[in-house]
């Protein structure tokens, strides 16, 4: 019998809109193991509300969105708990829990959802912190740190349960170039080890090509073209022309 | 045309607000039992709503108790009734104003509290951090609050109830010379055990309204810092609606069933 790999992500003619405005208008993709995926669009293009009915974090208005298999577009928060275990979101803005300090931050899921011992989680976040090149951290809080370190604690947070997918929204939007470069370096590092499957929601083209197997251009609420970077460079897709040349805009 | 418009507008937003602290209660009665790891949370709440609102409901039932006190002495000496100061305090005191007093204060502070924690967190995206790590958020935010409020708001209201009575009895025995054997044996005489209860109740029914109106709000909050502005000053205003209202239901709910 032949094995049929099943995608870990899929969505397949997603709808979502917001009093009367039509954010997304029927995106389809499937996203296998071992593949990231970048999906590219400008302000407003619906990236970030695409990302989070991929987490069941907002529900779509019609389409299906399977997860791990299971089928979630429908499925209540309590039930979606346990799915949303395996996976692994990184958020713009970090998301940091700001009375927690950096350790506590990482060892946040660890603490809810296994029985380790301190000694054990402690290990654990360390050999995280250290991974996303935050070293020696534990005590500072949210607070205290940079917009670029906050990234990479959020990244380290979201790595820690070692999910089989993960989703960056925007993980370089708001640094400094030499920020921005290092998140990236950080994730196309990732890649190799930790975090082999992904969906990278971005602006930055350069920042796509780095880490992308798969990229997408979304525009007016649906994929515009998707393919390999090499693919997308050479579309003639008029949009994706566009965007690659800086000039496509959100109506 | 305007105005119907926003009349409309205004019906769709309270329709939607019921509805939602609504829905609210249904998840946080199906998430009501916690893990043992959670109960922590219930002790931190406790000490926070409870230990820091205890001096301002016993400082406004002491001093409610004593204007009541003065109040009906003046008034009852007209006709006479002047002994029976105690019993009129500890009525309006137990039934009414030791509940309602406590919410309203306590409530005030507690939800507003409340709603700018939760409503921080949902601004800065931490509740659904917190989802996206597989965290049930209604029983670590929502549940911990309505359990200790089930604690806290009977507790600080027997202390106010306590402290509404020691007040109306100062003044009776200091400014107007009656005996205070007389102002606890009367209370004792004509106050039965059911007045008491129907204001503990309803301290329990105020408690939980409160902590959902709070948590509510806060989850609803939306437009950064501006909105939780905005969210927080609502909740005081409706935690106030909301004792004042539910209390007239509860009353008469009450007198229906234990008159």
């Amino acid at each position: 019998m032949a094995s049929v790999i099943e995608p870990l992500v899929e969505l397949r003619d997603v709808r979502k809109s917001f009093e009367r405005k039509d954010v997304l208008t029927g995106v389809s993709f499937a996203l296998r193991k071992g593949t990231t995926l970048a999906v590219m669009g400008g302000s407003g293009s619906g990236k970030t509300v695409l990302l989070r009915i991929t987490d069941g974090l907002i529900r779509p208005d019609d389409g299906q969105v399977s997860l791990f298999g299971m089928r979630i577009e429908r499925m209540g928060e309590e039930a979606m708990l346990p799915i949303r275990k395996r996976a692994g979101f990184v958020f713009q803005g970090a998301a940091l829990f700001d009375s927690l300090s950096v350790f506590e931050n990482v060892a946040y899921p660890l603490r809810e959802h296994t029985r380790r011992s301190l000694g054990e989680i402690s290990d654990r976040v360390h050999r995280f912190l250290s991974l996303v090149g935050m070293p020696g951290t534990d005590e500072l809080m949210p607070a205290e740190l940079s917009g670029g370190m906050r990234k990479r604690v959020g990244i380290a947070r979201a790595l820690v349960m070692e999910p089989e997918v993960v989703f960056f929204d925007e993980p370089t939007a708001g640094l400094d170039p030499t920020n921005a470069r290092l998140v990236a370096e950080l994730i196309a590092t990732l890649r190799a080890g930790v975090c082999d499957t992904a969906i990278v929601v971005t602006h930055d083209v350069e920042f796509a090509n780095m880490v992308a197997d798969q990229m997408a251009i979304l525009h007016r609420g649906r994929f515009a073209d998707m393919g390999t970077p090499g693919e997308i460079r050479a579309s003639s897709n008029p949009d994706v022309r566009r965007f690659l040349a800086g000039e496509l805009r959100e109506d | 045309m305007s105005v119907l418009a926003s009349a409309r507008r205004h019906g769709r937003e309270s329709v939607a607000w019921y509805g939602g602290l609504g829905l609210l209660a249904v998840r946080a009665a199906r998430n009501l039992r916690l893990p043992p790891s959670y109960l922590v949370i219930v002790a931190r709440e406790i000490d926070v709503i409870g230990v820091r609102s205890l001096v301002v409901a016993m400082t406004a039932a002491l001093f409610t108790g004593m204007v009541l006190a003065l109040q009906t002495a003046v008034n009852m000496a007209r006709f006479g009734a002047e002994n029976y100061v105690g019993p009129v305090v500890a009525l309006s005191i137990l039934r009414e104003l030791g509940p309602v007093l406590t919410a309203i204060l306590v409530g005030g502070k507690v939800a507003s509290g409340i709603t700018a924690e939760l409503g921080s967190m949902k601004v800065t995206e931490q509740i659904d951090a917190l989802r996206a790590i597989g965290v049930n958020y209604v029983k670590k935010l929502i549940v911990p609050r309505i359990l200790a409020a089930l604690v806290v708001f009977p507790l600080v209201t027997i202390m106010a109830d306590a402290a509404g009575l020691v007040g109306g009895m100062l003044i009776a025995v200091f400014d107007r010379d009656i005996d205070s054997y007389l102002y606890w044996n009367t209370i004792s005489y004509w106050v039965v055990m059911k007045d008491f209860l129907t204001g503990i109740a309803k301290s329990v029914v105020f408690g939980v309204l409160i902590t959902l109106i709070g948590c509510y709000n806060g989850l609803e909050t939306t437009g950064g810092t501006e909105g939780l502005g905005r969210s927080t000053t609502d909740t005081v205003v409706q935690v106030a609606m909301a004792v004042i209202v539910s209390d007239f239901f509860l009353t008469k709910l009450f007198l229906l069933l234990f008159w």
